[in-house]
């Protein structure tokens, strides 16, 4: 790709990884959330490597690293879970946290937490998916 | 009614793809126009003619006005993910097949047989 | 009445679309098409009242059309027509006989349902008018999706993290002794 469109796809992604960030945020007072807003910021990384071409990350490394978060994310959902056996008698269906005024950012208990941790579970995934092919595309052509 | 029968006719078109198509991409988009199909239906049946979208921020607001189902909703949205997912899934195997077969034609793997 | 309208319109442009997109002979022309669908899809959900599932939908699709894309990028994009053989004919009378069959069930699933736009909430209602109060969401899907039905969810993550294994198993090259 010529410079110009490298240049103008660094910018546009670091600008739709915040509108990522905040769709994820604000997912229990507007529509959005851990879903789509983790499709949001996987697709901030997959338009870096549409534009800047395969050398610009390392791949591999990059792969390892998608996968850790990816298995972390779920682990720390199921504790969060699992902290509801202590607090009630519910597991993942106790929200034990504080619920707050609703409307606030900081509020609903333990839905925002959910939220955030589903975001990054999607994004780790959809980016390894992509990651992957890419990493076989340069490995058939060697 | 005639919403709901629209919506049966373009199952039906994704059910005859799936099952007169040969090629394997073919095969996937016949696939997602199924899944599209259902999902439609299913917030169709959710849906209420005065009602606000499920997004309130004044507990008085609801007082006095319909609200959408939320329900279907929220399984909709957990559906919508897992089609992207296994969608990708069969994509891979379907270049993994290309590499050995190079065709995607499903008659012609199965005639080939590694 | 105005929102039946726009929707059936909006349903036959999509059934036109799927038409174009079984019978195109571009494999490009086809997955365009299906991603026509899709913005479809988002401007019915638009018309619904979810806003929550637009989004979701609209990005789905688009990363949908970027990995299709990927996939068609370095083989054949043209289908080719071969001449037809007994197993097409088998296909053909399998699809009209499951059609047939599936009007039937059809039928008699429509026949329960309320007509469109006056559907009652019952199971729902606690899910729609005390979500404020019970969760402090003001998003009553996000409240539903991880608070009342939280294990559904945790079923789809379940489900993400085995295709992302699946994927890296698939694709994996050389084995791990070479």
């Amino acid at each position: 790709m010529s410079v110009i469109v490298r240049k103008v796809a660094q910018l546009l992604s670091a600008m739709i990884f915040v509108f990522g960030m905040y769709v994820v945020i604000h997912g229990h007072i507007m529509p959005g959330g851990g879903f789509s807003g983790g499709v949001l910021l996987a697709s901030a990384f997959i338009l870096l490597i549409l534009a800047q071409g395969k050398d610009y990350f390392q791949l591999k490394q990059q792969r390892k690293i998608t996968s850790f978060y990816e298995s972390l994310s779920v682990l720390l959902i199921l504790l969060l879970g699992a902290g509801g056996l202590f607090a009630g008698s519910l597991f993942l269906f106790n929200n034990y946290l504080p619920k707050g005024q609703p409307g606030e950012l900081l509020s609903a208990g333990n839905i925002p937490i959910y939220s955030i941790l589903i975001g990054i579970k999607v994004a780790a995934t959809l980016f390894t998916i992509f990651l992957a092919l890419t990493i076989y595309k340069e490995e058939v052509s060697k | 009614m005639t919403l709901y029968i629209l919506c049966f006719i373009l199952f039906l078109v994704g059910l005859y793809g799936l099952l007169i198509s040969r090629n394997i991409i073919k095969i996937v988009i016949s696939l997602t126009i199924v899944e599209i199909s259902i999902f439609l239906l299913l917030i169709m049946v959710g849906y209420i003619s005065d009602g606000i979208a499920p997004v309130v921020f004044d507990a008085q607001i609801l007082e006095n006005q319909a609200v959408v189902d939320p329900l279907p909703q929220t399984m909709v949205l957990t559906a919508i993910v897992i089609a992207l997912a296994t969608n990708s899934m069969i994509l891979t195997m379907a270049i993994r097949l290309y590499k050995k077969y190079g065709t995607f034609d499903v008659h012609e793997i199965s005639k080939l047989k590694g | 009445m105005n929102t039946e309208i726009y929707l059936a319109i909006i349903l036959v442009f999509m059934i036109i679309l799927a038409l174009v997109a079984i019978h195109a002979k571009d494999l490009l022309s086809a997955v365009i098409a299906q991603g026509a669908i899709g913005y479809g899809l988002v401007l019915c959900f638009l018309l619904l009242k979810a806003p929550d599932l637009a989004i979701v939908q609209i990005v789905a699709e688009t990363i949908t059309l970027i990995i299709m894309v990927a996939v068609l990028h370095d083989s054949t994009w043209v289908e080719r027509r071969l001449p037809m053989c007994r197993r097409d004919m088998v296909n053909y009378t399998m699809a009209l006989l499951l059609g047939v069959v599936l009007l039937y069930y059809f039928i008699d699933a429509i026949s329960v349902l309320q007509p469109f736009g006056e559907h009652t909430l019952r199971m729902s209602e606690v899910y729609a008018y005390k979500a404020i109060e019970l969760t402090g969401a003001t998003n009553f899907v996000k409240g539903v999706l991880w608070d009342f039905r939280a294990l559904d969810t945790m079923g789809e993550a379940a489900v993400l993290f085995t295709t992302a294994i699946g994927v890296l198993a698939i694709l994996r090259l050389k084995g791990k002794k070479n």
